[in-house]
């Protein structure tokens, strides 16, 4: 089936990305499957469980509730973006692997935006905003725990520096 | 899980969204943060041939705190209004049922005028604007009009807006009185998941602790969020004292008319409502007295 194309214009993790897509076809799916940024997760499909965040003009949001075309003109943010220049790990990503803080790994992107966006803003962030900050997105594997301290030890090393 | 074809227009002013409105009619749906709208769309639950997205108005996104209240336009973000110290100052119950909604990254997207347009019954901020009594103004090609919330909510899911209509902004009425307190509390699955059951309530008392005036509702009970303003105009002159809440509460459940699903029963959700109805009630009046 062919269906119109729409042009779109997205800086995509500081790189100016233009393309043409379906207008159907979700921001989640147009970075995964176009722009082969596979970091981001496919979840629910539905805005449930949090795995597809990414920020939108620095502000994490389900990119799995959003069309691609929405995007136009806007700034996005994927976890492959977090890391450094150099492609090591952020101090935040490092905090995650001491800390235990992923398993399957399936919700770690979205637990990482999520928690790179409180971070951006709050750079002392009590348990309880932590834990609020990251009640959007599911875990299956940690209990979430090891997630909290994983934030914990990045804010308190980033505060640190 | 994906939507079925679909027409798009960005439009960049309200003149231009409601123009396309009058062209496509009822197959033209307005998208503003598709946080209810798209996993529809997803799951084939709607099907519009037509989308308008109106997220690119700058003008639908304003927020501005007047005397008698505070006005959202409709693509006003949640996360926008949950920060406006000044709006949560004037209308503190906006604040205190957002706490509830979703999370950060629907908040993020989220409007005000689109949770208020979905007009899910035990949605949050719809519940709000029925106890309130806020104000909508719709904007059609043919002209605007404002419609008050008890008579916006036409059953679940749906509104007396026409399908050429487009929700402009929402006027939220402040109290004058100066001892005012108001509360939002819900029972929902998982916190951020829409309401089982909520309840809002806002109360001001004279210098002596008298009610003055008091407002209650409840979402998650009928087909579209409940206000019950004979029952909270009871409670005008008396002591706010447990007997006097615990009453109101109780003839609240009693006027409700909640149903049965896969989460909870039509006897729980009353029990609900009149337990959550009270405890908003000494919240309100609790914040009130410290005012």
């Amino acid at each position: 089936m062919s269906e119109r194309l729409y042009a779109i214009e997205v800086e995509v993790n500081g790189a100016r990305r233009a393309a043409e897509v379906p207008v159907r076809m979700s921001l989640v799916d147009w970075l995964r499957d176009e722009l082969r940024l596979t970091g981001t997760h496919v979840g629910c499909e539905h805005g449930i469980c949090g795995a597809c965040s990414v920020m939108l003009d620095g502000e994490p949001v389900r990119s799995c509730l959003m069309y691609a075309v929405q995007a136009n003109g806007h700034r996005v943010t994927t976890v492959e973006g977090l890391a450094k220049p150099d492609g090591s790990m952020s101090a935040l990503q490092d905090a995650f692997c001491e800390t235990h803080g992923l398993q399957c790994g399936y919700c770690t992107s979205g637990m990482l935006i999520a928690a790179q966006a409180l971070l951006d803003a709050n750079p002392d962030p009590t348990g309880e905003q932590i834990r609020d900050a990251i009640g959007g997105n599911l875990c299956r594997c940690t209990g979430y725990q090891q997630i909290v301290e994983a934030v914990e030890l990045a804010a308190r090393r980033v505060r640190a520096k | 899980m994906k939507s079925a074809p679909f027409e798009y227009a960005r439009a960049a002013s309200l003149d231009e969204a409601c123009a396309l409105l009058a062209k496509h009619g009822d197959s033209a749906k307005l998208i503003a943060g598709g946080q209810s709208l798209v996993p529809m769309m997803a799951m084939r639950l709607v099907r519009p041939a037509f989308l308008v997205d109106i997220n690119e108005i700058a003008a639908l996104r304003f927020v501005t705190v007047e005397k008698d209240g505070a006005r959202t336009g409709a693509c006003a973000r949640q996360c926008a209004v949950e920060r406006d110290d000044a709006l949560a100052a004037r209308v503190p119950l906006l604040r205190q049922a957002l706490a509830w909604v979703g999370h950060v990254q629907t908040r993020n997207r989220g409007t005000l005028g689109g949770s208020v347009a979905h007009a899910d019954p035990a949605a949050e901020l719809p519940l709000v604007a029925r106890v309130l009594g806020a104000k909508m103004i719709l904007r059609s090609a043919k002209g605007a009009r404002t419609l008050d919330a008890g008579k916006f909510f036409a059953g679940p899911m749906s509104t007396s807006m026409q399908p050429d209509e487009c929700l402009e902004a929402i006027h939220w009425p402040a109290w004058g009185e100066g001892r005012t307190g108001s509360a939002f509390t819900e029972i929902a699955i998982r916190h951020g998941d829409f309401a089982v059951v909520a309840a809002a309530a806002q109360v001001a008392l004279d210098p002596g602790g008298r009610c003055t005036r008091a407002g209650l509702g409840l979402g998650g009970v009928g087909g579209t969020p409940l206000a019950f303003p004979e029952i909270a105009s009871r409670l005008v002159g008396a002591k706010l004292d447990d007997e006097a809440i615990d009453g109101a509460a109780s003839d609240a459940a009693k006027e409700s008319d909640p149903g049965s699903d896969l989460h909870a029963t039509k006897e729980y959700r009353r029990h609900l409502a009149r337990v959550l109805a009270a405890r908003a009630l000494r919240e309100a009046r609790d914040r009130a007295m410290a005012a």
